[in-house]
């Protein structure tokens, strides 16, 4: 049991002893650990992945119903911040592998500079949620509230002046309509909610990198948090068109 | 196996597919195909799932290293897009036949 507490000085012996410091006694050697974590780390992701399967399943099913009125409502967000937020996202991809490969390297100051990018990166991208969910409540898109009102932009999806003027004032429309913004900010919210939590993993292992905890031979939870943090990317990746880019042409089909 | 470390070249010939990913999928989308291609085959919806599923599985192989990984890694990240693929295939298998032999269209009445 003395090696579950690692002081630095037991760290420095245990080095010298020929045995790793950070390896857990009911495992063989350090690829046998870091083999059985990445492994455990890749079972919560299939969790992850029938998680938010199913939260895509509905999206197909009510999208295969309400298809109009999915396109309508998805032409009203902007999608320029969407596009923005995805080339963002994908650079804190970029740079949460890049602190993975400084810590393969053993490189500390690369890894905690790597990491803090990410860091940096997913908050520009929440703070562009932010606003688009603010403008959202501007608009009067928020479901569920009384003041709720959409009003579909004419030239677009098929959608005449009048037709717009008519379908503004149908309730049943009204209330089809808040299908899809129920939807987009589940969808989204779910989404941001994971970007939160992995900021809040992030914060303390950039402390940790970069007092050395991290090194060449014992680097797993930075890795495995790369996995979730990848992982998190490739949902926004089919986040992006599918409650964006549903259909931005004048017709509808 | 694990230890492997990819090059920053290849981080960054992924990143930059990645993107090309994102500007097509963006200017596809503007594009009526269905219109242009005289279908009613959802080929604008078609076109942006191919690209975000290949720049899922550029993400996947490079960035999260399955490509370099253990077969047995492999194999789970296969068995859970399988199990995926079970989910949607046999809801979407009811929900898509619900009209058959009867007068309402699919989810009921319009």
């Amino acid at each position: 049991m003395s090696e579950t507490v690692i002081s630095p000085d037991s760290r420095e012996e245990a080095l010298h002893t020929g045995h790793h410091p950070d390896l857990q006694h009911h495992f063989d050697d350090m690829e046998q650990q870091k083999e059985a974590s990445s492994l455990g780390m890749w079972v919560f992701l299939g969790q992850e992945i029938m998680f938010f399967g199913g939260l895509f399943l509905l999206y197909l099913i009510y999208r295969m119903n309400y298809y109009p009125i999915f396109s309508m409502a998805s032409s009203s967000i902007n999608v320029k911040w969407g596009a923005i937020n995805t080339v963002v996202l994908i650079g804190s991809s970029l740079t949460m592998a890049m602190a993975v490969h400084s810590a393969q390297l053993g490189h500390r100051k690369l890894l905690t500079f790597f990491l803090i990018g990410t860091i940096v990166l997913g908050a520009v991208f929440l703070g562009i949620k932010t606003k688009e969910y603010h403008d959202k409540y501007v608009e009067h898109h928020i479901p569920g509230t009384d003041s709720f009102h959409f009003v579909p932009e004419p030239g677009l999806n098929g959608v005449t002046e009048e037709q717009s003027e008519m379908l503004s004032h149908n309730p049943a429309f009204q209330r089809s309509a808040q299908i899809f913004f129920s939807l987009y900010f589940v969808m989204t919210g779910t989404h941001a909610l994971h970007m939160i939590v992995g900021i809040g993993i992030l914060i303390p292992m950039v402390i940790l990198a970069w007092k050395g905890r991290y090194d060449s031979s014992y680097y797993t939870p930075v890795e495995n948090f790369g996995l979730y943090w990848h992982f998190v990317d490739i949902i926004w990746i089919f986040l992006f068109p599918l409650i964006y880019l549903i259909n931005r042409t004048p017709h509808i089909g | 196996m694990s230890e492997h470390v990819v090059p920053v070249r290849t981080y960054l010939l992924v990143f930059a597919a990645l993107m090309v990913g994102t500007i097509s999928t963006y200017f596809a989308a503007q594009i009526d195909m269905e219109a242009a291609f005289h279908t009613r085959f959802p080929l604008n919806s078609l076109v942006a799932l191919a690209i975000a599923v290949t720049k899922a599985v550029l993400v996947i192989l490079f960035f999260m290293h399955v490509k370099y990984s253990t077969r047995l890694t492999k194999v789970v990240v296969v068995a859970s897009f399988f199990w995926l693929g079970i989910m949607l295939t046999i809801t979407m298998s009811d929900y898509l036949f619900r009209a058959f032999g009867s007068p309402v269209g699919v989810g009921g009445p319009k």
